[in-house]
């Protein structure tokens, strides 16, 4: 009885990702505890972030990607008249617009768009594949562009950062000339002048210290710098958990967020790291196998996308802390403290479990 | 232009497929390099230098300053201690707006225009990243107000520091010394001696007196803390402490109630006064008159009480006993009688029939002797108890100026007496060599004859007259003066005394020694020129008084006192021993534009001797020197 309520229950779980993530998110917690000072409450309330996002995780793998295919569309339009809703009655906080009210809750809906980004252009790659012109990309770039724009203005960098590559990569792995690929990267070389005279005066400053964080060691450098200085002290082996001087003493800025890795990085040193690249490659690694194996356009682009956005998430942040990535808020998966990135990034994998596991379903209709 | 891909079959799709995942795959392994390899140079290669500044970051080294050595009279009176004080101290570059916050802090607490303007000044002294007072001596309702709304005030803060404090005040404050702020001078003072390493975190130096000769001693060893520190700067644990030495105790030869006795009986004159015993060179009272409040220096004095300090005629800030010269006049007269003794000059029964005046052969210039009409009949010992003129006039050019130069140096004149205060002088014994390099000019018999009674170009201190003194007074046997006794370990195991030191030893004749002295007993004697001051007293008194022109006198006019500007009157002097037979004191006294020896510079060192040799307390209202003259300050705790 157990066991067949257990098997309905694991029936679309796949048991690798399932692996990895829980044990990415059980170091998570202990790194945490250690980046929070010991703070039980925080840990705590992680616990129940998890429980969330894995909640909305098994639901997403439950869910047919027929049903997914379906959804698509209202889901983008949603989600834009929501962003649009956040540009006309968002709520500010931290000098930026990105939350709405609904009356229930808080919303953020550039987070949902992650997700109906992809969504919504793997959707369209799919209905157009019998005839795919050059126009279809064009298309599907102002699809994309209309979120990103919105998303920008909020402004949310980090956000835009990731949408944007959630579109890019549907429309790369959905066969965009190379010609076009080429000639787009030259025109964003082109626009870099313009984009930068869009940039607010603290992103600029962002960009601008990544190539010399001493420029301003106490001020926009202070992240970078005392970051790189948590990272290199803690060596080869770390200096053990909840021993870093770097964090424990308050050295560390946003240690429990965006700036995390460098928490485990002082802790767990070098073999840290590569483990959790490893662990990271693992999860990345299932994703594109799932991709590769599905079974039409959609799942495959959608599958795809998710993959390589997470694989976005892993390197821009621990780029942006060891220093070789301007620092932009992306968190980093499993181990930045937050619900909301956290039930993005688990819904992206239990849609990468629905994909792979309703594919005997999906044959034979 | 390519218009379309038709995809014709599911293999061909899979396989474009394929290819773009395979480019993803290779650019994902390439981030994942260029992490990895950043995680290399960060962990591995630059380990080192990201774990030195990882430390750098955590560790601070703290230095923990030494107590200042306590200074203390012969009995056990507290001259200079130490007070814990809270202050109130903004370190600039963490407070933002500086006068800002100067000024809502004085909504909390009272913030004085003095306290203003020092802290102005001790700002433009130091690094923006140093903690300057904005104001001193909170009492503890003050400092628990602004505790309350420190949250207010980032980069402010109350601390504890130390202070020097001198409970007797002015009380002999140029042999004391003070404390003030290093300056830039003294660091680099101590940077040549080395001791700079041993001054991180002290903020206060001697200055002066006994506070500057013995600074290595008093300050002591500064301890160091190696503590961890968050990004706020706060200590969180001390991770290893050397603790510091505390500098050493100092026992004066003083006495501060003879000190104050002193002090007292020169009423409002200016001068100065040495007392020395003679047996062994101890200081028994060192007096510079007007004397100023040490307490003042502490905090860091403000600009109009230093200008008036410094800018007062009466000159309080010069330590007149080391650095004020003065002719000796009169009172260099038994000095000059024993070069004339020892070289055979005027043994007994030479005498001279004095005619009020003294010639030069071939000149008509007369010097007069201070009595018009003369002695009379005058041997060597009458010659000092009136001090004839006349007969030293005579003696000097007999001895020549060189010979009568080199003996009495070996009283200590001309050269400093070595005693342990900073920036003594040696004041002046001219001869004709001294002349011709100073001047470029030969030198007259006439300047011969008047260094005979101490007058011409011959320059002492108080403290060269006060030894030289003493050294007739031990029948020719100098012994160092000297002012610390002893030198007390901080937990009192181990207590350095002074050594005492026999510097230099005249041979004389003693029989000369008791013409001399038989002359100066005389002085304080009926007939002699201070009788007064022998009036009454259980001991005998030797003594030679003195007087020095501060202006000259043209040939033929009058001294007349009352009709010259007061600071223009002569300065009085006054030099003595007692008892007489068995010398335990010998004294100094010059009191400036005080006219005569005898009437006002005795009356200075009788006191002085009768408290010495019998305790007697003049009748005028006395403060008791041993205790705190101000009210304890409120919130502090005596210290050590």
């Amino acid at each position: 009885m157990i066991s067949q309520l257990l098997d309905r229950l694991n029936k679309y779980i796949d048991p690798f990702l399932m692996g990895c993530i829980a044990f990415s998110c059980i170091v998570g917690l202990f790194v945490l505890y250690s980046a929070s000072g010991g703070s039980v409450d925080r840990v705590l309330s992680q616990v129940f972030n998890i429980c969330v996002a894995l909640i909305m995780m098994w639901l997403a793998a439950n869910i047919s990607p027929h049903y997914l295919e379906r959804i698509a569309l209202p889901l983008f339009v949603l989600g834009l008249l929501l962003l649009m809703g956040v540009a006309l009655f968002g709520e500010v906080s931290h000098g930026a617009r990105r939350w709405l009210n609904l009356g229930v809750g808080r919303i953020q809906p550039s987070e949902l768009m992650k997700i109906a980004v992809p969504m919504m252009l793997a959707w369209y790659f799919s209905k157009r594949e019998q005839s795919l012109r050059w126009m279809d990309y064009a298309v599907a770039t102002f699809l994309l562009a209309l979120p990103v724009g919105l998303i920008m203005k909020q402004p949310d960098l980090g956000t835009a950062l990731i949408v944007t590559v959630a579109g890019f990569y549907v429309l790369f792995l959905a066969g965009l000339s190379w010609k076009i690929l080429v000639g787009g990267g030259l025109s964003i070389a082109v626009m870099t002048p313009i984009f930068w005279s869009m940039l607010h005066n603290y992103q600029r400053k962002r960009i601008e210290i990544l190539f010399d964080p001493f420029q301003d060691p106490l001020g926009a450098g202070y992240h970078t710098i005392q970051a790189s200085i948590a990272l290199g002290s803690g060596g080869f082996a770390g200096k053990g958990w909840l021993e870093g001087t770097q964090s424990q003493l308050d050295f560390l800025p946003e240690r429990t967020t965006d700036f995390i890795f460098a928490v485990f990085g002082e802790e767990f040193g070098f073999l840290g790291n590569v483990l959790l690249l490893i662990l990271f490659m693992l999860l990345i690694g299932r994703g594109l196998v799932i991709s590769s194996k599905a079974q039409n356009t959609f799942t495959r682009l959608l599958a795809g996308s998710i993959t390589l956005t997470f694989f976005t998430y892993v390197f821009v942040n621990m780029g942006m802390v060891s220093g070789v990535l301007p620092v932009v808020g992306v968190p980093l998966p499993f181990l930045s403290y937050g619900g909301t990135s956290l039930v993005t990034i688990l819904l992206g994998f239990g849609i990468l479990m629905s994909i792979h596991n309703h594919k005997t379903l999906m044959s034979t209709s | 232009m390519r218009t379309r891909f038709e995809v014709k079959n599911h293999s061909l799709e899979q396989f474009q497929y394929g290819l773009r995942l395979n480019v993803a795959i290779g650019l994902i392994l390439i981030c994942f390099a260029v992490l990895l390899g950043r995680f290399f140079y960060l962990q591995i290669f630059k380990y080192d230098y990201f774990q030195t500044l990882a430390e750098n970051n955590r560790v601070s080294l703290v230095p923990v300053v030494p107590n200042r050595g306590l200074i203390l009279d012969r009995n056990g009176v507290t001259l200079a201690h130490n007070f814990f004080v809270y202050t109130l101290e903004i370190t600039p570059s963490k407070a933002g707006n500086v006068e800002e916050t100067v000024a809502r802090i004085s909504q909390f607490i009272e913030v004085s225009a003095e306290d203003r303007k020092r802290f102005k000044k001790l700002r433009a002294q130091s690094h923006s990243f140093e903690s300057v007072p904005i104001r001193t001596h909170l009492n503890e309702v003050e400092a628990a107000k602004f505790a309350a709304n420190r949250y207010q005030f980032p980069g402010v803060e109350i601390r504890s520091r130390l202070f020097r404090h001198y409970p007797l005040g002015n009380l002999g404050v140029h042999m004391i010394g003070y404390i003030g702020r290093i300056n830039e001078a003294d660091v680099k003072v101590l940077e040549k001696t080395e001791d700079l390493s041993n001054y991180k975190g002290s903020d206060h130096i001697g200055k002066g007196g006994i506070e500057q000769y013995y600074e290595r001693q008093l300050h002591g060893t500064t301890g160091f803390q190696q503590v961890e520190i968050d990004a706020d700067g706060q200590a969180v644990r001390v991770l290893s402490s050397t603790p510091p030495i505390p500098g050493d105790n100092l026992v004066l030869s003083i006495d501060a109630k003879m000190q104050d006795i002193a002090e007292k009986a020169f009423e409002n004159h200016r001068g100065a006064m040495v007392a020395i015993n003679p047996k062994n060179g101890e200081i028994l009272s060192y007096v510079s008159m007007p004397t100023f409040d040490p307490n003042l220096f502490v905090d860091g004095i403000d600009a109009d009480t230093w200008k008036a300090l410094n800018q007062s005629l009466d000159k309080p800030l010069i330590n007149r006993p080391i650095r004020g010269i003065y002719p000796p006049g009169s009172t260099f007269k038994p000095f000059v009688a024993m070069a004339g003794l020892q070289e055979g000059k005027r043994l007994p029964p030479f005498s001279i029939g004095d005619p009020g005046f003294y010639t030069l052969g071939g000149s008509a210039h007369q010097y007069r002797d201070w009595k018009p009409g003369g002695h009379g009949q005058v041997d060597i010992q009458k010659a000092i108890t009136v001090s004839c003129d006349t007969f030293f006039y005579g003696l000097a050019l007999d001895l020549g100026i060189d010979k009568l130069t080199s003996f009495v140096s070996n009283f200590g004149f001309g050269k400093k007496t070595g005693v342990d205060l900073v920036g003594e002088i040696g004041g002046l014994l001219p001869t004709p060599d001294w002349k011709m390099r100073r001047w470029k000019q030969k030198w007259y018999p006439g300047e011969t004859v008047i260094v005979g009674i101490g007058q011409g170009y011959t320059l002492v201190t108080p403290m060269q007259l006060a030894q030289a003194t003493a050294v007739l007074a031990n029948n020719g046997v100098a012994m160092k003066p000297h002012l610390v006794t002893s030198v007390q370990k901080h937990n009192g195991a181990e207590t350095h005394m002074t050594a005492i030191i026999k510097s230099h030893e005249m041979l004389l004749e003693p029989n000369n020694i008791e013409l001399v002295k038989a002359g100066m007993v005389g002085v304080t004697q009926p007939g002699g020129t201070a009788g007064s001051i022998g009036a009454g007293s259980s001991y005998n008194i030797a003594a030679k008084t003195g007087t020095a022109q501060v202006v000259g006198i043209k040939q033929g006019a009058k001294y007349n006192a009352g009709s010259i500007d007061e600071r223009h009157r002569d300065h009085a002097l006054f030099i003595a021993y007692a008892p007489a037979e068995d010398p335990k004191i010998a004294v100094a006294v010059i009191v400036e534009n005080g006219g005569h020896g005898g009437s006002t510079a005795g009356p200075i060192a009788r006191k002085v001797m009768d408290y010495y040799l019998l305790g007697k307390v003049p009748s005028i209202h006395l403060k008791d020197p041993s205790k705190t003259p101000e009210t304890p300050l409120v919130g502090d705790a005596p210290h050590d």
